[in-house]
């Protein structure tokens, strides 16, 4: 019974695809931790909590009688502003403080975050129906909710354009050379104040993505955003700042583990598995570094 | 300097020390009403459950308060409710129910919402020696501490799904059945699951599948894998809200066909209006359901409750309420029985409770839960698009026949 996917090979692909598709998601969060942990050098633990915003805003649409799926469009425009307003009211304060003080601040954010979504949307926890159905592969063994499909593509299509952006455009440039070296790009002109609250902006915008998402294929409540910021912090552990396609293997990488820790040692021990990953990859890390450190005696 | 600040101190500890001596006197009968301490979630996560019972608490007031309220000693007395708010969080609602006792000397409390909150309120009720009637605390521990001032008017947790078992074994024509089941790592959950093994066990069935689902789990998709590879005879699920709208979502989208499927949280989770006809053919535990048959003078019968607490709330009551208002029932009788305040004199009362009430009889075992009333299983049956839950057992109490076994996906429309 314990190895159960060693015996039946179509769960081996079964659990490959849930996996990849779900890292896929987690990566899109992912990347927008990464981007203004880059930028800004803060580690936003409200970065679950703006997922399940967005999230609510697709939800908040569906009850409308809107199709949640436009919410990949609509959540992150609302989202862009929260995360600007956030920026501008309390974030701007802690930006070139220590990573404590930005941390104990975003892990306030985060806890507001959570009583109002409690207040305004209840502590029910709810689901956004898309209708999308289901692909069957290898004669109905393997099946794929389409939602997952679809959340996979959008998260992919919403990656490339923004690394697009990032290349081509004005802001983009400002952003990495924002990034690159904060004071020097003010020297050079850039308006760091403008290009910080356009990151915090953006990696809102993403997480409303990443909600929207969520709405449709799994499933929404006002204290559930934890585990989103725990997962896309150890994808960018990992994966290291800047480099979305690192961001992107680390995700789907990430998100395999688990399936197969799932399968293989038992539901109950998936997240542990997960933690215990991490501590190794820190471990090793610390280790590799260790031998290239020079001591000056 | 420091002369003003001993004298500060004085003031503040003089003050206090009166407020302290005004408040126990504060006593558990004020003039004609009965003081009940409750610490209740009305914020945090459990705060829609929380409200259900605060609703059910204040509805069973007013409605006995109405009638007479509460004879005692040839006088009559009302009910009233000191509430405060535990966040849903199972420290505060500690702290809450020590302030309740020591501070506003109440000394006869209700339950707060769900069996965690529960577990950190017995342990101070007790070293006070207050009782206790609760209504949202199913967990067997609670049941098991020897705790002597607890009294639960609802099915312990291990109950909750054993019928479902028994169902399944009989349709399979008395032959032991193959469990698949996935709980989440909680008191109550994990309850709920004991109660399937000693089924299991009773019936010599066998289970195939038995995951533990973290408390941040929203994706089961790997156990249901699973599940479509072994082909159990039935599938059980206990997750609170989100462990059934997330079964039922990935049920319906993995096409997982299996022939019986038994959950818990249904109604909580809206499951019937929430996923619509993906949610059909589901077995659900519940505490109690509008349309038993068990009456009493106060609020008649469940159809009755149920139109009341409609037009007094706006929304139909879910079991949660209904239990919450049968605890105060309880507690009338007992004081009238008793016919004193004295702690020890209601304690006693308590015990030996035996009744009906609209939501079921009412009978306290050795450990304080509820023994007479079965739980019952609803089945969502859909007419079109619009989905209701129909009791399927036990058969004493069935409005409509169990449907068995689920069709498959492929030729559900």
């Amino acid at each position: 019974m314990d190895f159960l996917i060693f015996k039946a090979p179509m769960l081996m692909v079964q659990a490959s695809l849930d996996g990849i598709l779900l890292g896929i998601l987690f990566a899109l969060i992912a990347y927008g931790m990464a981007l203004q942990w880059g930028v800004m050098n803060i580690i936003n633990i409200a970065q679950g909590d703006l997922v399940i915003l967005g999230g609510y805003i697709a939800y908040t649409m569906y009850l409308a009688g809107i199709h949640p799926a436009w919410g990949v469009i609509v959540s992150p425009i609302i989202m862009y502003f929260v995360g600007w307003a956030l920026y501008k009211l309390v974030i701007n304060k802690v930006v070139d403080r220590d990573l404590f003080i930005s941390i104990l601040a975003t892990f306030g954010i985060a806890i507001v975050f959570q009583q109002l979504m409690n207040f305004i949307f209840g502590a029910d926890v709810v689901v956004a129906q898309s209708e999308y159905g289901t692909t069957m592969l290898f004669d109905n063994s393997v099946t794929l909710p389409n939602s997952k499909i679809f959340s996979a593509f959008i998260s992919v299509l919403y990656a490339i354009a923004l690394v697009v952006y990032m290349k081509k455009s004005r802001l983009g440039r400002a952003i990495r050379a924002t990034a690159q070296n904060a004071r020097a790009a003010k020297i050079l002109g850039v308006d760091t104040e403008k290009v910080y609250a356009a990151t915090f902006g953006i990696n809102a915008a993403l997480c409303g993505i990443a909600g929207a998402l969520i709405s449709i294929t799994l499933t929404l409540h006002p204290y559930v955003g934890l585990p989103y910021t725990v997962r896309s912090f150890m994808i960018v552990i990992v994966a290291g700042l800047g480099n979305l396609p690192a961001v992107a293997i680390s995700g789907m990488g990430l998100g395999l583990f688990e399936e197969f820790a799932d399968y293989i040692l038992g539901t109950e021990f998936r997240i542990g598995a997960v933690f215990m990953l991490l501590v190794f990859i820190l471990v090793y890390r610390r280790f590799k570094l260790s031998k290239k450190r020079e001591y000056l005696k | 300097m420091n002369k003003l600040v001993k004298l500060f101190t004085i003031f503040i500890s003089a003050i206090t020390l009166t407020l302290a001596s005004i408040s126990s006197s504060f006593a558990k009968v004020e003039g004609e009403y009965i003081v009940l301490g409750s610490a209740i979630s009305l914020t945090g996560k459990y705060s829609s459950n929380g409200v259900h019972t605060q609703n059910g608490y204040n509805m069973a007031v007013e409605r006995i308060n109405k009638m007479g309220g509460v004879t005692v000693g040839g006088k009559s007395y009302k009910f009233e409710i000191i509430y405060y708010d535990d966040e849903s969080n199972p420290k505060r609602a500690a702290q809450l129910a020590e302030r309740l006792i020591k501070q506003d000397g109440v000394h006869y409390m209700l339950g707060p919402y769900s069996s965690g909150l529960t577990k950190a309120i017995a342990p101070v009720t007790e070293k006070y020696k207050i009782p206790m009637v609760e209504a949202n605390g199913a967990s067997r521990s609670l049941f098991t501490k020897g705790y002597k001032y607890l009294f639960a008017v609802l099915s312990p947790a291990n109950q909750y799904l054993e019928v479902a078992i028994d169902l399944a074994v009989e349709k399979n024509g008395g032959k032991p059945v193959k469990i698949a089941q996935a709980f989440e790592q909680d008191a109550f959950s994990q309850d709920v699951r004991l109660g399937i093994l000693d089924a299991a066990k009773r019936t010599g069935s066998e289970i195939i599948i038995d995951d533990k689902l973290p408390k941040e789990l929203n994706d089961m998709a790997a156990t249901l894998a699973k599940v479509k590879a072994v082909k159990p005879d039935v599938l059980v699920v206990s997750g609170h809200t989100k462990g059934a709208l997330t079964a039922i979502r990935q049920i319906s989208e993995m096409k997982v066909d299996v022939p019986m499927l038994a959950m818990t949280h249904c109604d909580a989770a809206k499951l019937s209006k929430q996923h619509g006809k993906k949610s059909e053919y589901a077995l659900c535990a519940s505490q109690w359901h509008k349309n038993l048959s068990y009456k009493d003078k106060f609020f008649g019968s469940g159809k009755k409750y149920d139109k009341d607490f409609k037009k007094e709330f706006g929304y139909a009551p879910p079991y949660q309420s209904a239990e919450s208002s049968a605890a105060l029932l309880v507690f009338k009788d007992a004081f009238e029985r008793a016919n004193s305040f004295d702690r020890d004199k209601v304690r006693d009362a308590l015990k030996t409770t035996e009744m009906q009430t609209f939501y079921g009889n009412i009978k306290f075992g050795p450990g304080g839960q509820n023994v007479a009333k079965p739980m019952i299983l609803f089945q969502v049956r859909c007419k079109g698009d619009v989905c209701e839950n129909k009791v399927v057992a036990p058969t004493k109490w069935a409005s409509d026949k169990f449907y068995h076994p689920i069709p498959k996906w492929s030729e559900r429309s």
